[in-house]
């Protein structure tokens, strides 16, 4: 019989995925001074590693395909620390 | 002629425009660019005829402004920036690697067509009546004060940025996958490593241009955006962006230049380029580190005195990978057997009007040099001795170089040296006396100036004249060449590259059979072919 | 796999084809990660300049619809990578309608979103169109949804691609897929979870900020 069953990993995925959206909204309610900002970031990083390591694959690659996706992140960084370093500096 | 090849396979029109062959593609975008070219540069002919006397006798300023807006977007967006990458790149990237084709040849036609919509959206803007704000769009002139055609311009700068990106990313991957076997990467010609290097810059600062023009278009369009001062928003911001992207952009300009006179070095003084690795990485360096230096256009705007000083730094660091590599073309030539051929002058002319280029930088990096020089003719004649004494020259070189290849055809020796000998008096004439005026003070883009700045100015217009012809020779001679020139062997330089091994003209995909590589490149013997001596 | 026409002659191997589209979509995703770059640095200037102004603006947005939408496209990503993963011909019927599920969330994203311009402008909060706002931040306010209605459409431009091409790739999983086929989709789904990151961090700075003070 043809295998059409979904892996385990990507309900799983799913399902964490769905539960950190209930979590980061529930948390953004709390009031936690400048750690909302932090924690609405940090978790909306988690979600994005997680669609990226398995929805995208790149759990499963290695070497080059892992330079090419970071090397965006790595320019975005780039991008904002010398960008925002202008105003965040500003006398 | 007797094997068919990439000319010979078909005429017909529609084998032209719907090819996906890069050779072809290459053709394509040569033809495109002297088109822009000569419209980039009557606008400057128009610029330096205006300037040959203090009072405004030509145009007026307003039409003034428009000239060289034009001017700078047609040879920025439309010339420089795709001149080599597209055209010889695009010609000799998949036959130095010895690929059949680059990766993806179907992106590649499509790229050619994005670069005609958005030169074809630019020129209209240009016809309709003209742009105003000086190439760079600064905020909020070009947002909400210019009376010109902004949005069609950007747009057509945006729709370009796509075709800049496509070739990229092509040849990113190209050169990753397609590699011949044996083809290591200390083995690739290091043309093949400033065009990596070229790449990654295209791909990644593009994007943040087109974000940033349609944020000024989207401004424009609904009076109301966010570099908006009136609303607390922050032109600077704007810079920042822009900067982002044409900072890298000067690097885009200029490393496709440092990789062709890599190959005429050493094809020239018969000899391996000293400092393999070095040069290489120096490629890399420079694409890397030249994210880092952008807010050294700003140290006048007001942003951070810490910023200034971060960019400043960045900006002598910078300096670096490029005097490594001027320091190994010179070493190269130490010692060689050296053949003064039109391609061999053009690369020791770019090697001294890359470093004027490069030092008076240098100047313009120092903070408190920079404050005198901002906005002054110093600037202008810095940035045309690397963009034009350093890019124009090594693209005229590597056209001339392989020039037998793309066309199977032998140019006349004799009007090639010529054309380049006149290029550089010319060059130098028109742009060192600008050097001096910026010094003296004289601010750019304004038609009117004192009449003590008359002499300089008239140095700089008469020397312009003398570029003018020097720059329309080849199209004589090169274009004679190309029907009735004496036919080339498949390599009449006795190089030892992977290109020179197939036919001239090459055949539909490039090799009959797979090449292999066993040597580091550059292994030249000193056995010069006589140069070809053309009836 | 059958294979209905030879690899393009520049390949060495079908791995060799698709392992190399697969590297071009990654430099192209690094290509979208700048352009959206570009955004989220101008967003952090602002709110930089004008915390409470934005933690006002963000309150003003609605976090229902944002929330919605959110799970709509997480679950949108999942059954892409499902379909992904069991690509075949024998499997081509599940995986047509697997990518005809997912087109239709992203299709239910954008008319959520449709609703949510559409509230939004009946609260005069369009600049340029119709802004109005009684209060001493109007301005960051207005600032905020600048950069709201420029990186949601944007956003949306991206979902619309989206969209054609699963829908394209639908139908065409529905004859005898091969294995070029599986590439295409590979890429697509690359392209597809690409936007839902994207979405996942325009979500936690629209609609987020200010929730926890008034």
């Amino acid at each position: 019989m043809t295998q059409w069953r979904p892996p385990l990993s990507l309900i799983g995925a799913w399902l964490v995925l769905l539960a950190l959206l209930a979590l980061t909204v529930t948390l953004a309610y709390v009031p936690l001074g400048a750690g909302n900002a932090i924690v609405a970031m940090s978790i909306g990083t988690i979600k994005a590693g997680i669609v990226a390591a398995i929805f995208m694959e790149l759990r499963h690659r290695s070497g080059l395909t892992l330079v090419f996706a970071g090397a965006g992140l790595f320019w975005l960084g780039i991008l904002l620390w010398l960008g925002l370093m202008d105003f965040l500096t500003r006398t | 002629m007797s094997e068919m090849n990439y000319l010979t396979a078909d005429y017909t029109l529609k084998s032209w425009f719907l090819t996906t062959d890069h050779k072809r593609i290459a053709i394509l975008y040569f033809a495109s660019l002297i088109f822009f070219f000569f419209i980039g540069g009557a606008a400057a002919t128009a610029i330096r005829i205006e300037l040959a006397t203090p009072q405004a006798d030509l145009v007026s300023s307003d039409i003034y402004n428009r000239l060289f807006t034009m001017h700078g977007i047609i040879m920025v967006w439309f010339f420089l920036i795709p001149s080599i990458p597209n055209t010889l790149g695009n010609f000799i990237v998949p036959l130095m690697i010895g690929a059949r084709d680059l990766a993806f040849p179907r992106l590649n036609l499509l790229s050619w067509y994005i670069f005609m919509l958005g030169g074809c959206t630019t020129l209209f803007a240009i016809f309709a009546g003209g742009i105003d704000t000086g190439w760079t769009f600064y905020t909020p002139f070009s947002t909400l004060y210019s009376n010109s055609y902004v949005i069609v311009a950007a747009a057509g700068v945006f729709i370009a940025g796509f075709s800049s990106i496509l070739t990229g990313l092509n040849f990113i991957v190209t050169i990753h996958r397609l590699r011949a076997p044996g083809l290591t990467w200390y083995r690739l010609p290091l043309f093949l490593w400033s065009l990596y290097a070229t790449s990654v810059i295209l791909v990644l600062a593009t994007p943040v241009l087109a974000i940033t023009l349609l944020l000024i278009a989207t401004e424009r369009f609904f009076g109301v955006g966010i570099f908006d001062p009136r609303i607390g928003g922050d032109p600077l911001l704007f810079q920042h962006l822009f900067w982002f992207y044409s900072h890298p952009a000067v690097y885009i300009m200029i490393l496709p230049g440092m990789g062709v006179v890599n190959e005429l070095i050493s094809c020239y003084s018969r000899k391996q380029v000293f400092g393999y690795k070095f040069v290489a990485w120096a490629s890399l360096a420079i694409a890397a580190v030249g994210f880092l230096v952008w807010g050294h256009h700003m140290f006048v705007s007001g942003q951070s005195l810490v910023a200034s000083l971060v960019f400043s730094f960045m900006s002598f660091i910078v300096a670096v990978p490029s005097a490594i590599k001027v320091f190994n073309w010179t070493a190269t030539l130490h010692k060689g057997s050296i053949h003064f051929d039109a391609p061999m002058l053009y690369a020791l002319a770019f090697i001294g009007l890359f470093t004027i280029g490069g030092l008076t930088g240098l100047f313009l990096a120092c903070l408190a040099f920079d404050v005198h020089a901002t906005d002054t003719y110093f600037v202008v004649a810095h940035f045309h001795y690397i963009m034009v004494g350093g890019m124009v020259t090594a693209y005229f070189g590597g056209l001339h170089y392989w020039w037998p290849k793309i066309t199977g055809r032998l140019y006349s020796e004799y009007w090639a040296r010529t054309a380049a000998v006149l290029i550089f008096f010319g060059f130098n004439l028109t742009f060192f006396p600008q050097f001096i005026l910026g010094a003296e003070g004289m601010p750019r883009r304004y038609h009117v100036y004192p009449p003590e700045f008359q002499l300089w100015n008239v140095l700089s217009s008469g020397g312009a004249v003398i570029l003018a012809v020097a720059y329309l020779m080849p199209l004589f001679y090169l274009g004679y060449s190309a029907f009735f020139g004496r036919r080339a062997p498949a390599n009449p330089w006795n190089a030892p590259g992977l290109e020179w091994q197939t036919s001239s003209p090459p055949p539909g995909f490039n090799f009959t059979t797979q090449p292999v590589v066993t040597r580091a490149p550059y292994q030249y013997n000193r056995d010069f072919q006589a140069e070809p001596q053309n009836a | 796999m059958p294979e209905s026409s030879a690899f393009a002659p520049q390949y060495a191997s079908i791995p060799h084809r698709d392992h190399t589209a697969e590297l071009g979509m990654w430099v192209f995703i690094a290509t979208e990660v700048l352009l959206f770059g570009g955004l989220i640095l101008a967003y952090l200037v602002y709110r930089h300049a004008f915390p409470q102004g934005f933690a006002e603006a963000s309150r003003h947005t609605e976090i229902v619809i944002g929330t919605a939408n959110t799970a709509v496209l997480l679950t949108s990503s999942f059954l892409v990578a499902w379909a992904v993963e069991i690509f075949s011909p024998d499997t081509a019927r599940i995986t047509t309608w697997l990518l005809m599920g997912a087109a239709c969330l992203g299709l239910a994203f954008i008319a959520l979103k449709g609703v949510e311009y559409s509230r939004e402008y009946g609260e005069h909060l369009v600049p340029g169109i119709d802004f109005q706002f009684a209060g001493p931040r109007g301005n960051s306010i207005q600032l905020f949804f600048i950069f709201y209605f420029v990186a949601t459409a944007v956003h949306a431009l991206h979902m619309l691609i989206g969209i054609g091409l699963l829908i394209a790739l639908a139908m065409i999983c529905r004859k005898a897929p091969t294995t070029r086929h599986h590439t295409a989709l590979h890429s697509a789904a690359l392209y597809w979870h690409f936007v839902d990151v994207v979405w996942i961090f325009l979500f936690a700075l629209i609609y987020l900020p200010g929730r926890s003070s008034s």
